[in-house]
């Protein structure tokens, strides 16, 4: 059985994980108006239009806010702690929630400038996860 | 907690001055099957067969304005004239059976969760954790200025003989407290109890002969003005608690000086600054500055604050406590914590954080 924090993709969400199954970040971009957004959806939100299409984000970004989590009781995040969460400013635009990982806690700060990196979570039969990291 | 429900119900009735057979509405937070038992409480439905009420009107159900939605819509029901006396109820057992993300380790996360479990965001506490880290980077609330929320709480829990936790807690208590997740220590977080509370909202046409002068709805605040995800709200230092704010004050000529105590929701004490903010009680940013040092939020002070404790202290009854001890407060009904330095005529009530928020301005009729 996968890991229970893992998602069961559905059919808005399964690209959004092949892809990350292939080393690829992806978001939405609506054709129609141009708007770029996060949480797959399969109309535009801005503009209803149905002429939406996944593209590549660069995967680089910056520290919207984030934080260092120090007490979680479920397994396996109780071994994890201290780790930390952040809401990343993409380059293109979408924020999205991510782990923030290969960092200190202490050298985490809003603004931090940071890369995708694709980690494997769950093992074998779990999937491939976007994580970011302080960028090189 | 079936148990516990009904007795709420009965006490909450008779304390009406009315009886179980005048109970002709039913509306609850969140409905049962809701995020574990000890979160959602017993179903609607136990309730009522336990109760033998026979609702000419009844609702439950989570994806509301906060957990006032249901009083909300109970206010509607009356007004719409499809029920008299609508018991209202939020029970919880999460002392015993735990909490809503315990619960959620046996499942499979699908839906919009698939944006925020995976990514180690597995919480309220986190979640909120963001939005305060983002606040106190725009406008530089202190960790101390946070804590205030928390001792001031307890300073009135002291009073309340019902309240969890009752024993001083000094700000170098607060600090040296474990930290949770970042800004938030273990005092930024309200504590999981068993309990039931019942408010009962009657037509206004229907208030003859009941045991309390009624305190009115002046008016009420549920709007939600922004992408409804925890991380894709677009100015984290607030939330829907922005947009409900607004509209509460839309709907009265009353102003925010006129408030006489506040009951804001405090799940994280995080969550009362921005009910603070969004009631217009303190301007944008000056939470923290009123908050500080606690004289304004004493039981003598500007506005007095969470008078029973609040959940940080008093216990997490998650949102509905806040409105019963509004309604005592207005009748000078609340104690040892009834605020005697003022005449209390009009109370802000507001419960719910990111985008399920609601408010209630409760007053005295005439
Ligand atoms: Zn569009």
């Amino acid at each position: 059985m996968a890991a229970w924090y893992l998602p069961i993709p559905d059919s808005e969400s399964e690209p959004f994980w092949n892809a990350a199954a292939e080393g690829r970040l992806v978001y939405q971009h609506c054709r129609s108006c141009g708007n770029d957004y996060h949480y797959p959806r399969a109309r535009c939100p801005h503009c209803w239009s149905d002429q939406v299409e996944w593209r590549d984000a660069s995967g680089r970004g910056t520290v919207y806010t984030y934080s260092v989590v120090r007490q979680n009781p479920m397994p396996p995040f109780r071994e994890r702690v201290p780790y930390a969460v952040g809401i990343v400013e993409l380059e293109e635009g979408p924020r999205m929630m991510s782990a923030l990982v290969e960092a200190r806690p202490e050298d985490i700060r809003i603004g931090l400038p940071v890369e995708v990196v694709f980690e494997r979570e769950g093992g074998d039969d779990g999937m491939v996860v976007p994580r970011f990291r302080p960028a090189r | 907690m079936l148990s516990l429900a009904c007795e709420s119900a009965l006490a909450a009735v008779a304390d009406a001055g009315l009886e179980m057979g005048d109970i002709d509405g039913y509306c609850a937070y969140p409905g049962g099957l809701v995020g574990g038992a000890g979160f959602s409480g017993p179903s609607s439905y136990q309730v009522i067969d336990s109760l033998g009420i026979q609702p000419d009107w009844h609702a439950a159900g989570a994806e509301v304005p906060g957990q006032l939605g249901p009083v909300m819509i109970a206010a509607l029901a009356v007004q719409a004239g499809l029920a008299r006396h609508v018991l209202v109820q939020r029970t919880v057992a999460e002392s015993t059976l735990g909490l809503p993300a315990q619960s959620m380790s046996g499942g499979a996360i699908a839906g919009d969760f698939s944006f925020l479990i995976p990514f180690y965001a597995v919480s309220p506490a986190i979640w909120l954790a963001l939005y305060a880290t983002r606040y106190m980077h725009e406008y530089g609330l202190t960790q101390e200025q946070l804590g205030w929320v928390a001792l001031n709480s307890r300073r009135h829990a002291a009073r309340n003989p019902r309240a969890v936790f009752r024993d001083p807690l000094s700000m170098d208590e607060y600090l040296s407290s474990r930290l949770i997740a970042t800004p938030f220590r273990l005092y930024d977080c309200d504590v999981p109890v068993d309990g039931s509370t019942s408010v009962i909202v009657s037509a206004a046409g229907a208030t003859s002969g009941l045991r309390h002068q009624p305190a009115l709805i002046e008016s009420m605040g549920a709007a939600m003005h922004g992408r409804p995800l925890w991380d894709q709200w677009e100015d984290l230092t607030t939330t829907a608690s922005r947009d409900a704010g607004a509209q509460l004050w839309s709907r009265t000529s009353l102003r925010p000086q006129d408030v006489d105590v506040a009951e804001l929701y405090d799940g994280f004490s995080f969550l009362t600054i921005t009910w603070l903010e969004a009631l217009r009680l303190v301007p944008r940013g000056g939470a923290g500055a009123f908050l500080d040092g606690g004289v304004n939020t004493d039981l003598d002070g500007r506005l007095p604050l969470n008078t029973w404790g609040g959940q940080l202290s008093g216990g997490r009854l998650h949102g509905m406590a806040f409105l019963a001890e509004g309604c005592q407060q207005l009748w000078g009904d609340a104690g040892e914590h009834q605020v005697t330095a003022r005449p209390v005529n009009l109370v802000a009530v507001a419960a719910g954080g990111g985008n399920t928020c609601g408010c209630l301005l409760l007053r005295r009729p005439g």
